[in-house]
């Protein structure tokens, strides 16, 4: 056989070492929990339920999300509305949305004393609850229901027009467009949407430590948190986080089969145009309305009443916000920083080198609890795991966002070495010279939009600080954790109102920092 | 002299073997039908793919694992020649230092280069600025910057209109006159090669044959090229 002769080239030191740091990490934790735990005797009643919950509400949330999805999904793609854009665009927002945020808005809706039990008070309604298993899920939701509706809404956009054109010429009405159309579409689409939201839900940590715990809603990573925390049981700690490891892997296993599209990030949205034959009459115009408002209503109002609460907040702010929103913009310029250094060699890597990509999706399988307990129990003998609080917030907080990163810049790498490779290689431009003048001024929109995600995440993140603080050292999220929990709503709105604002203002400025250095 | 030595190249299924030699200074056009390997067999040549078998010698220099870069050749592709984010004139001094620096003196031969090819003037716009013509152009000074011996066109003036194309040709006749470059050029269009080549590699039926007098073969084509060549 000829072979491309770079590909005798050795692999690429850089994505070496990026892959063994990676290794390290999410094995080298595992190693050191797996050690620990010598067996999973130390299990209880309360952590098989842990189990139980776990996979139950990942099914159940990724099950509504996707039920949910659909009618808005058909109904964004059949209609034209100002601020639809707008609107689509907004659905990639859940993914560097903090989760704490998210929360504290679900609480000031749904709350005991939210919007919505105040407006079934006077109807004489029991009061909903937000806390327990059903708070967990709506939570999920609120999440994943956008996940689920760009996937959905980019099946129906990628029918291609020349079927419906065939469609109309053999006088389908609207039920034979389901039938012969629409039907296959989702049964291609939904089992990867389904997959992808069971996956992240099968790790939720903040959401369960805030609105779930207690026997009937506790996560298995909610129960590492537990066992750490508060029976310090190390062994207890470890089988836990060798039991989600294994849950991980399995579902990542299942999720290999079934190929997941990969949906975040920004809108995009394609145009086609409105198909007259789906628009159909005014009943389904109708519905579709009523989907497209409750849907809106559902996500935008938490948000709504975040800032509408946080912003008169935002003035009186206690002193301690300040240095622990220093410490996480810090935090969180810091992952992106080392997000890219480690994608990056390894996303390039990875189109010769099948271990590279795999070294670069290591991080799926790993969940930031059960790294934290791993680092904890390795440092342990050494320093005072406590002072290694920040650098394993950032550690993890980067490990967790590589995947992504390198899923964003591996297509584009694909494009840019078909192009480019042969000139490159033909004038001899190798090295810090090649990445200097094609790689990184070719990758700046790309690597600009995955640090946005890295910053955005990470100083979102509440995790593994959980773990580690010893209620001084704090990042933002925890601090917004800490005024929840005492309480402190309306100084817990500022600080959530700043959290969000900051997040987001991260991710643009990262985002169209990619796009200015962008010289095309 | 190119030397190709009993190069053997299996590829998914397709085969084609070698012997052959080119003087130095010659002009050859590859001919042959489509899928014959032409451009296989320059990417043999430029160092993207490695033979199964056999050799590279360039003045019985074995060049058979020397990376592209480093081959005594310039290659001009069908497109993609110019990096489109660089200004024309780091383009230009790619070819003189593949580390990207400029000294004042490269300066000076890269503005020689750019009036050389008639781009005077243009060697702060962007390759999308420029037309497909002045692309090749600018693709063209560089080679003729980095000054090596032989050049391999891969049909870069292919896109071009049949008037631009001649005057690509005959610059291309220029430059390889002065610097006494060997040619070598993947052609579709009989008239290219007429123009440009006295010499023409027969590439067919799995072979590439030994270079033979253009117009000979033009006028009494062999089966395979009569097939592509139509009539």
């Amino acid at each position: 056989m000829a072979a491309r002769l770079r590909e005798i080239s050795r692999f690429p030191a850089a994505a070496a070492i990026a892959g063994a740091v990676l290794a390290a990490l999410v094995l080298g934790t595992l190693a050191a929990v797996a050690i620990r735990a010598g067996g999973l005797s130390g299990l209880r009643a309360t952590d098989l339920a842990a189990i139980r919950f776990t996979l139950w509400q990942a099914a159940l949330s990724a099950l509504i999300s996707c039920a949910l999805a659909i009618p808005v999904a058909r109904a964004l793609h059949r209609r034209r509305f100002p601020g639809r854009g707008l609107l689509i665009s907004l659905l990639g927002a859940p993914f560097i949305l903090p989760v704490i945020v998210a929360v504290f808005g679900l609480i000031a809706v749904f709350g005991r004393r939210g919007l919505v039990n105040a407006a079934l008070a006077p109807l004489g309604i029991d009061p909903i609850s937000i806390y327990g298993a059903q708070g967990v899920i709506t939570a999920h939701v609120f999440f994943n229901l956008p996940l689920a509706t760009r996937m959905i809404l980019h099946g129906w956009q990628a029918i291609p027009s020349e079927r419906l054109r065939l469609a109309a010429s053999l006088g389908f009405g609207p039920a034979d467009v389901t039938r012969h159309l629409e039907r296959p579409m989702l049964r291609a689409v939904l089992p990867g949407a389904f997959l992808a939201i069971f996956l992240v839900c099968l790790t939720s940590f903040a959401v369960a430590l805030t609105l779930g715990g207690g026997p009937r809603a506790t996560t298995v990573e909610l129960a590492i948190y537990q066992a750490f925390r508060f029976d310090f049981d190390m062994g207890r700690a470890a089988s836990l986080a060798l039991v989600q490891v294994a849950i991980s892997v399995a579902a990542l296993l299942i999720a290999a089969r079934v190929t997941l599209p990969s949906e975040f990030g920004a809108g995009q949205d394609r145009a086609t145009p409105p198909i007259g034959q789906l628009a159909g009459g005014r009943s389904r115009a109708a519905i579709d309305a009523l989907a497209i408002t409750l849907a809106a209503a559902f996500l935008l109002a938490p948000i709504g009443a975040v800032f509408a609460r946080g912003l008169p907040a935002i003035t009186s702010l206690p002193e301690m916000v300040w240095p622990a929103t220093l410490t996480s913009l810090a935090i969180a310029l810091a992952s992106a920083l080392i997000t890219l250094a480690t994608a990056l060699p390894l996303a390039l890597a990875a189109t010769r080198y099948r271990v590279a990509e795999i070294a670069a999706m290591l991080p799926m399988t790993a969940s930031a609890l059960v790294m934290g307990t791993g680092a904890f129990l390795i440092a342990r003998p050494f320093v005072n795991p406590t002072s290694l609080a920040l650098p394993m917030v950032l550690l993890t907080n980067a490990a967790l966002s590589v995947p992504f990163a390198a899923r964003i810049l591996m297509p584009e790498i694909r494009t840019l070495q078909a192009d480019y490779d042969r000139l490159a290689a033909s004038l001899g431009l190798a090295g810090l010279a090649r990445l200097r003048l094609l790689t990184l001024p070719r990758l700046a929109r790309p690597l600009g939009f995955s640090a946005g995600l890295a910053a955005a995440f990470s100083m979102g993140d509440l995790g593994v600080i959980t773990l580690f603080s010893d209620g001084q050292t704090r990042t933002l999220p925890l601090a917004l954790f800490q005024l929840m929990g005492s309480y402190r709503m309306d100084q817990a709105a500022g600080a959530a109102t700043l959290l969000l604002s900051l997040t987001f203002a991260l991710f643009w400025a990262l985002d169209r920092a990619g796009h200015h250095a962008d010289p095309r | 002299m190119l030397t190709l030595d009993e190069i053997r190249i299996d590829l998914d299924g397709f085969r084609l073997s070698a012997d052959l030699s080119i003087p130095a200074g010659a002009r050859v056009a590859l001919m042959g039908p489509s899928g014959a390997g032409k451009s296989t067999l320059l990417s043999v040549i430029a160092g993207f793919l490695a033979p199964s078998r056999g050799r590279v010698l360039w003045q019985e220099t074995e060049i058979t694992r020397t990376p592209p870069g480093a081959r005594p050749l310039s290659i001009l592709f069908q497109d993609q020649n110019l990096f489109p984010h660089l200004s024309v004139a780091r383009n230009l001094a790619l070819g003189l230092n593949p580390k990207g620096k400029i000294s004042g003196a490269d300066q000076s031969r890269i503005e020689t280069a750019l009036d050389r090819v008639g781009l005077a003037g243009l060697g702060a716009r962007k390759p999308g600025q420029l037309s497909g013509g002045q692309q090749s152009r600018a693709a063209l000074a560089r080679a003729l910057l980095r000054a090596r011996p032989i050049l391999l066109l891969d049909e870069p003036f292919a896109a071009l209109g049949p008037a631009l194309k001649a005057e690509m040709l005959a610059l291309v006749d220029e430059i390889a006159r002065e610097q006494g470059t060997t040619v070598l050029m993947v052609s579709h269009d009989p008239e290219d090669a007429r123009a440009l080549c006295p010499q023409t590699v027969l590439v067919a039926e799995g072979r590439a044959h030994p270079p033979q007098d253009t117009a000979r073969l033009l006028a009494e084509p062999p089966p395979a090229l009569r097939a592509y060549l139509g009539g």
